[in-house]
């Protein structure tokens, strides 16, 4: 099936089976491997990009129902406040999560989400970080919002 | 994930035709896709009907709102309208999930996403939900999270959407294409001998809206208790709205296959219970299983502290 997306600021126009979701179309197909595939089922946040400027979890994306879109990963994000934010504040261990969380806290921000830090836990519970690295994580998002 | 066709509604007759042939609606895909992947959820047929334009939000003439079922429950959650006037409403949408699955999810998608129970999202289980006749291992065993009141010996699943709770409180009516509505409570239906139909609706009903009556003129509330913080299913809720005319409008979510409306708690206070008699006429009926006879107390006492808050006593 035809299909027409905006990523990164490119066009693509790409042909997949109606099966594909965002996340496998981004990694196998555009080789954006930015965008992580943890729990595959919408729980670990380690997919979320960036959907008509919303964050969404790309596993849960059936590709062909996202025709149109306007689609930032993390390969789209240059030299982000959050990015550094994030490195400044050691906000990583293994760094699985860490596109995800970006990606997530960036649509946080968006949404108007603020610095208190129970404020951004609450938004960003729905990335999980196995590393544990939460409280260094809401310290980068807070000096950020 | 099985093969299936992907094809997009033209309108909302094309819709209903394709519905009535077995086609599925597609919409946010956050529990679809999700089922789709487990193998619980296996249509030939996928409609996507995201694009009908049904994702406004209007006020009524009797001074209600329409809402459109394509809206996000993230964009309902921080509308105007429902923020001032059905602060449970918004409440309830921004306890459940997560913000980038509330992004994508769905109002009329919301009302028809399906239990949790783990037997039923696993196909080596048997389940009479998924599998008609199979058996429900979850009356035995993994329940400590399912219901206490309004099941079967053929099914203890809960429905596990927020939103169901605040809109059974209220009284809200969803709308189907063609014109036909559905009031709430009334939308979803109790297991009975046939888990396997979570809702009332055929094939072809077609969710366009849900219905809000003029607001009410007291203080809301959605309340929820869950394992922990954020981006969890609700042990047990309440969603609690106090109408200055005809009293409190309750419901419970959790502790049922619908979002219980608490009509004897409500009728309790009308004759002047106190709120710990409404709460034991509410649980009267209650039967929990091996473990999670705490749902009672837990239910009991969100009832109790929830209309002591919303009264100030």
């Amino acid at each position: 099936m035809d299909l027409s997306l905006r990523i990164n600021g490119s066009e693509h126009v790409l042909d997949v089976d109606p099966r594909v979701t965002l996340l496998d179309l981004l990694r196998e197909r555009l080789g954006l491997t930015g965008s992580k595939k943890g729990c595959d089922q919408g729980q670990c946040g380690a997919c979320t990009v960036l959907a008509d400027g919303r964050r969404i979890v790309a596993c849960l994306a059936l590709a062909v129902s996202y025709d149109g879109a306007e689609v930032v990963t993390i390969e789209g994000l240059e030299d982000h406040p959050l990015q550094r934010a994030f490195i400044e504040h050691d906000a990583f261990q293994c760094g699985y999560c860490t596109p995800g969380q970006i990606m997530s806290a960036v649509g946080y921000l968006a949404e108007g989400g603020g610095g208190d830090p129970g404020a951004i836990r609450e938004g960003m519970s729905g990335n999980l970080c196995r590393c544990g690295a939460y409280v260094n994580i809401v310290a980068a998002i807070g000096e950020v919002a | 994930m099985r093969p299936f066709a992907y094809s997009r509604a033209a309108d909302l007759e094309a819709a209903v035709a394709a519905g009535r042939e077995g086609a599925r609606y597609l919409a946010g895909g956050t529990n679809l896709v999700d089922l789709m992947r487990l193998g619980v959820e296996t249509p030939e047929r996928l409609l996507d009907v995201g694009r009908l334009g049904l994702d406004q939000v209007t006020e009524t003439g009797d001074g209600g709102v329409l809402i459109g079922a394509g809206v996000r429950n993230s964009d309902l959650a921080r509308h105007p309208l429902i923020r001032e006037r059905y602060a449970v409403v918004s409440q309830a949408l921004l306890a459940g999930a997560s913000g980038q699955l509330r992004n994508m999810a769905t109002i009329g998608g919301n009302l028809l996403q399906r239990t949790r129970c783990v037997y039923f999202q696993d196909v080596s289980k048997p389940c009479n939900k998924r599998a008609p006749g199979s058996g429900c291992p979850a009356i035995e065993g993994e329940h400590r999270g399912l219901a206490i009141l309004g099941h079967s010996s053929s099914c203890v699943a809960t429905h596990p959407s927020d939103l169901a709770v605040a809109l059974t409180a209220l009284g809200a009516v969803v709308h189907l294409a063609g014109g036909r509505t559905v009031p709430m409570p009334g939308l979803h239906r109790l297991p009975g001998d046939d888990p396997s139909r979570d809702t009332v609706l055929e094939p072809g009903d077609l969710i366009v809206g849900v219905e809000l009556p003029p607001p009410l003129s007291g203080p809301q509330r959605y309340r929820k208790v869950r394992d922990r913080a954020s981006f969890a299913f609700a042990l047990v809720s309440i969603a609690a709205a106090v109408d200055g005319r005809d009293g409190v409008r309750l419901a419970l979510g959790g502790v049922s296959h619908v979002p219980w409306r608490c009509v004897a708690a409500e009728e309790a206070l009308r004759a002047g219970a106190s709120f710990a008699e409404a709460a034991d006429a509410e649980l009267a009926d209650a039967r929990p299983l091996r473990d999670n006879g705490f749902k009672v107390t837990l239910a009991r006492n969100l009832l109790v502290r929830t209309l002591q808050d919303l009264t100030h006593t």
